[in-house]
């Protein structure tokens, strides 16, 4: 079964014909050649495919594409202002926050996606007291990061590059 | 993944004459469960009705205090809703407690409700399972059963039910609020979900075409002195071997109220009654807490591998009621 279908993927509008059984991870690499979110475990379990849809961090392998229809996408490599990285990808790159760097595409939409939440006031499940603003502490980085894997294990650099790009004012 | 049509409904109640006219047709909602088993070949609808796009995705509070939360509110934006923060804090916590933030972003109330047992062979497809294949027979109840139930199975199924929230939905009585092909109608959660006997294939009281369209939190005085405690095998993204939900009331050393459920220990979030009953009126001391624990636990029944949930239940939910006494005090 076919479905015809408009995405904007960074930025870029683009329409495509997908099977109602293509999930937006593989419409976005299959089909559209945007292979920054990455294939993981592709059960919702590892995080590497997180993008930014329409703002909001999601794994992408749980998704259908037609029922995204008309959604707008962000993946790490729309992040960039010309040769101006986002200030997250900047504190990854100077943190050493990966190793092999599977994961990372994921993990630093996660962390976008992230601060935003943070901004908006929304608790983790270590915020003590449900109702004060969040203060972003190594301990709530590692609870609202959960939700990506790192099998090189570079969490440490992982929570301190995230460390500095808040101090550097990162939101979006 | 077989092949399926899907349509986007445009009203709940078209949406529900669709399916429940369709054998085989499901509703989607945020997907994180349902299209994974589609992928597992768990579930194989041939025709898919979203139905996220409905206008379901409100939380709205009544004047006399009741909290109507959407179907379609997702689980990030419930358990950030200040309302819930404030008044039902346990329904925050267990909801922060479930999944990661990406996939709370996704997941929906009316699904998270819906969710199944992550039971390692009802999603095995090679397997025997009754709650997959009705009458192939329970590999758990000989198999690695660490996880699986200690209170309400029986011989057919021992699986658990997963969900957080629906552990804290149920401390705090919650409704939930069904169109079906015959009109709406309000089930109580403690009626919602199953004990598998022998149906397993049954996870809750819905019929083929049955939509959620939202959950009811009753203007509840003790929910606003409640918490939830979740025991997994890692700090966070884990599903839970034991978690509790209270709400505790004391005055002048007395319980006045109480509600308590427990998940990970049943077929569904396991309403304690007798450990409620124990307590109401009780002195609120430590050996009070005890003895309810005892009381709720005496009839657990252990499988092979998951002997130590017993205590570990029964730890837990003192250890709760004891820390919220200590706050209601103060």
């Amino acid at each position: 079964m076919k479905a015809s279908i408009t995405l904007r993927v960074d930025g870029e509008q683009r329409s495509l014909a997908v099977d109602t059984r293509t999930t937006l991870l593989d419409a976005m690499r299959e089909h559209l050649g945007v292979t920054a979110a990455k294939k993981g475990c592709d059960h919702g379990q590892c995080g590497a495919c997180t993008v930014l849809l329409d703002g909001r961090r999601v794994t992408t392998c749980l998704s259908l594409a037609v029922a995204c229809d008309g959604a707008s996408i962000v993946t790490a490599q729309g992040l960039a202002r010309g040769d101006t990285l986002h200030v997250v990808q900047q504190a990854f790159l100077e943190h050493d926050a990966l190793q092999c760097g599977y994961c990372t595409p994921g993990q630093i939409c996660s962390a976008i996606g992230m601060l935003e939440e943070a901004k908006a006031g929304h608790p983790s499940f270590v915020t003590r007291g449900l109702t004060a603003a969040p203060d972003l502490t190594d301990e709530e980085i590692r609870e609202r990061m959960s939700g990506n894997l790192c099998r090189c294990g570079a969490y440490v650099n992982i929570v301190a590059a995230i460390r500095q790009a808040i101090s550097k004012g990162a939101t979006s | 993944m077989t092949p399926f049509d899907y349509e986007r409904a445009t009203d709940a109640s078209s949406a529900v004459t669709r399916v429940a006219s369709h054998p085989n047709a499901a509703f989607l909602g945020g997907g994180t469960n349902l299209v994974d088993h589609m992928r597992l070949g768990v579930a194989h609808p041939d025709l898919l009705v979203d139905v996220t796009r409905l206008p379901l995705a409100s939380i709205d509070v009544s004047s006399d205090g009741l909290v109507r939360i959407g179907a379609g509110v997702r689980n990030s934006d419930l358990a950030a809703n200040r309302v819930i923060r404030e008044r039902y804090p346990v329904l925050s916590q267990a909801l922060l407690a479930g999944a990661s933030g990406q996939l709370r972003n996704l997941a929906t109330t009316g699904g998270n409700l819906l969710q199944r047992t992550r039971c390692a062979y009802f999603q095995d497809t090679t397997v025997p399972c009754n709650k997959r294949s009705p009458g192939t027979g329970c590999s758990a109840l000989d198999g690695h059963n660490r996880d699986h139930a200690i209170l309400g199975a029986s011989q057919q199924c021992v699986a658990v039910n997963p969900s957080d929230m629906a552990v804290a939905l149920t401390a705090l009585d919650a409704t939930i609020v069904v169109l079906g092909p015959q009109g709406e109608r309000r089930i109580p959660i403690a009626d919602f979900h199953r004990l598998p006997g022998d149906a397993p294939e049954r996870d809750t009281v819905l019929r083929h075409g049955d939509l959620i369209i939202a959950v009811e939190l009753p203007a509840l005085r003790v929910a606003a002195h409640s918490a939830y405690y979740k025991v997994r095998d890692r700090a966070s993204y884990a599903f839970a071997l034991i978690s509790v939900a209270v709400a505790l009331q004391v005055a002048d050393g007395r319980v006045e109220d109480v509600r308590i459920a427990l998940g990970g220990v049943a077929h569904k979030p396991w309403r304690a009654l007798r450990a409620e009953a124990s307590l109401r009126g009780a002195a609120a001391t430590d050996e009070s807490f005890g003895r309810a624990a005892e009381a709720e636990l005496a009839d657990a029944k252990p499988l092979k591998h998951n002997a130590f949930k017993i205590p570990l239940a029964r730890n837990t939910l003192r250890m709760m009621l004891r820390n919220l006494a200590a706050g209601a005090r103060s």
